[in-house]
C-alpha cells in the first residue's frame, strides 16, 4: 500500500521534524536497543507514528533499491589508462617531507612565543596593593616596554628581512629535495 | 585474473609496477565516480573529463594511500575536491535548490509525465529523476549513502563534516527527495504502488 501523501500542497508540520529524525535513525539502524523498542512500541500503538514510519520506509526502500548509477562511455577505462601512461606514481609525501624540519619550525615558533611571554610577564608589576586581582588589573599591554626588544625601525626591518630570507631558503631546500626524489623515482611531467 | 582481488591487493601490485591492474580499480568505481561528477557538470563530456582527472590524480597519489580507510572513501574524497576545484575553475551552472532552472526542470518532467500518462516509468527512472531535481549536495549525500556503501563516518571524512552533521543533512536530503517524489511523481507513485 502506498503511504505517500499525493497532495503537493501538503507539507510536513514542523512538529514532525523530531519524529522524522528518530524514525530515520530507527530505519538506518542507528538507534540503541532502548530507543529501538520505544520506537517499535510507538509504531505499533500510535497511528501518526505508524503512518510516518511507512512513508519514510518507502523512501528508504526506493532509495536503497532503485538508485541507478550513470555509466561513462565504453572507452572510459581505456582513456584513463592511456592518460595515466603519461605519468608515474608520485613518491609518498612522507618520503620528501622531513619531519625534523617540521619539528624545527615548530620549536622555533614555540621558542618565539615563549620568549615573548616571558618578556611580557617580566614587565608586569607583581606587587599590587591586593594580591591576586590587583596583579591582573595592573597588567596593561600598552605599558609594556617593547622598545627594549625592538628599539628602532631598522631592527624591525632587519628581523623581517631575515624571516623572509629564511622562509625562501626553506622553500628552496624543500623544492630541491622533492626534485631529487622525483628524479630518483624517474617521474617526468 | 584480478576480478577477485581486494582493492588493497590491487593497490599493492600497482605500486610494485603492475600498472595495468589499475584498470580494475577504474572498472570498479567508474560508474560511481561518473555519477557524482555528472551532478556537477552540465554535460557528459565534462563529467567524463572530471572523472578521468579523478582517476589520474588517484593513480599519481596512490603511494599516499595509507590504507587507514577504504580505498573508496579515499577515492571519493578526491572526487569531492576535484569537483569543487572544477566548479571554481569553470563556474559551471550547478543544479541547486536556489536555482530556478531546477524548478523548470521539475515542471517539465512533471508536465511531460502528465502529457503522456500511458508511459509508465520504472521506479529506477522515477528515483533517478527525483534525485536530479535535488541540489548537488543532497544528491551526492544520498548517492554516497545508498550506492557508495559509505557509513556516516566515512561520508564525514569525504566531505570534511562531523558524522552528526552528515546525519542531519542526510535526513533533510531524504525529506527533500520524498517531497520531490510527492510533488512531481505522484501519479507514478500511484502506478507503482497501486
Amino acid at each position: 500500500m502506498n503511504t505517500f501523501n499525493y497532495s503537493p500542497e501538503a507539507g510536513n508540520p514542523s512538529g514532525d521534524a523530531e519524529m522524522e529524525i528518530r524514525l530515520w535513525d530507527y530505519i538506518d539502524g542507528l538507534s540503541n536497543n532502548e530507543e529501538r523498542s520505544f520506537i517499535e512500541q510507538l509504531i505499533a500503538t500510535n497511528m501518526e507514528w505508524k503512518k510516518k514510519y511507512q512513508e519514510l520506509l518507502e523512501v528508504h526502500q526506493l532509495a536503497s533499491g532503485h538508485i541507478t548509477l550513470d555509466e561513462p562511455s565504453m572507452r572510459f577505462t581505456k582513456n584513463v589508462m592511456e592518460e595515466i601512461g603519461k605519468f608515474q606514481i608520485a613518491p609518498a609525501a612522507k618520503n620528501y617531507i622531513d619531519k625534523k624540519i617540521i619539528w624545527g619550525i615548530t620549536l622555533f615558533f614555540l621558542l618565539m612565543i615563549g620568549g615573548f611571554l616571558v618578556y611580557t610577564l617580566g614587565q608586569i608589576n607583581w606587587s599590587g596593593p591586593v594580591a591576586g586581582s590587583a596583579t591582573i588589573n595592573q597588567y596593561n599591554p600598552a605599558k609594556v616596554d617593547w622598545a627594549h626588544f625592538f628599539n628602532n625601525t631598522y631592527t624591525n626591518v632587519f628581523v623581517m628581512v631575515n624571516v623572509v630570507l629564511g622562509l625562501m631558503m626553506l622553500d628552496m631546500y624543500l623544492g630541491k629535495k622533492k626534485k631529487q626524489l622525483r628524479e630518483k623515482a624517474g617521474i617526468t611531467e | 585474473m584480478s576480478n577477485g582481488l581486494h582493492d588493497s591487493e590491487i593497490i599493492g601490485r600497482v605500486l610494485r609496477g603492475e600498472t595495468q591492474l589499475f584498470s580494475e580499480l577504474v572498472n570498479r568505481y567508474q560508474n560511481f565516480v561518473f555519477t557524482i561528477t555528472l551532478r556537477y557538470s552540465t554535460s557528459r563530456e565534462d563529467a567524463e573529463e572530471i572523472a578521468q582527472d579523478v582517476f589520474v590524480k588517484a593513480y599519481r597519489s596512490l603511494a599516499d594511500f595509507r590504507g587507514d580507510s577504504k580505498f573508496s572513501t579515499w577515492l571519493y574524497t578526491i572526487v569531492n575536491t576535484t569537483c569543487i576545484t572544477f566548479l571554481r575553475k569553470k563556474k559551471l551552472d550547478v543544479h541547486s535548490l536556489d536555482n530556478e532552472k531546477v524548478f523548470e526542470l521539475a515542471d517539465s518532467v512533471d508536465s511531460g509525465f502528465k502529457a503522456n500518462q500511458i508511459e509508465t516509468k520504472s521506479k529506477h527512472r522515477m528515483v533517478h529523476d527525483a534525485i536530479q531535481m535535488l541540489s548537488v549536495d543532497d544528491a551526492k549525500l544520498i548517492t554516497l549513502f545508498y550506492k557508495g556503501e559509505q557509513s556516516l563516518e566515512e561520508i564525514g571524512k569525504i566531505l570534511g563534516l562531523e558524522p552528526n552533521t552528515v546525519k542531519v543533512k542526510l535526513h533533510r536530503a531524504r525529506t527533500r527527495l520524498k517531497e520531490k517524489m510527492e510533488t512531481h511523481f505522484a501519479e507514478e507513485v500511484r502506478d507503482i504502488f497501486g
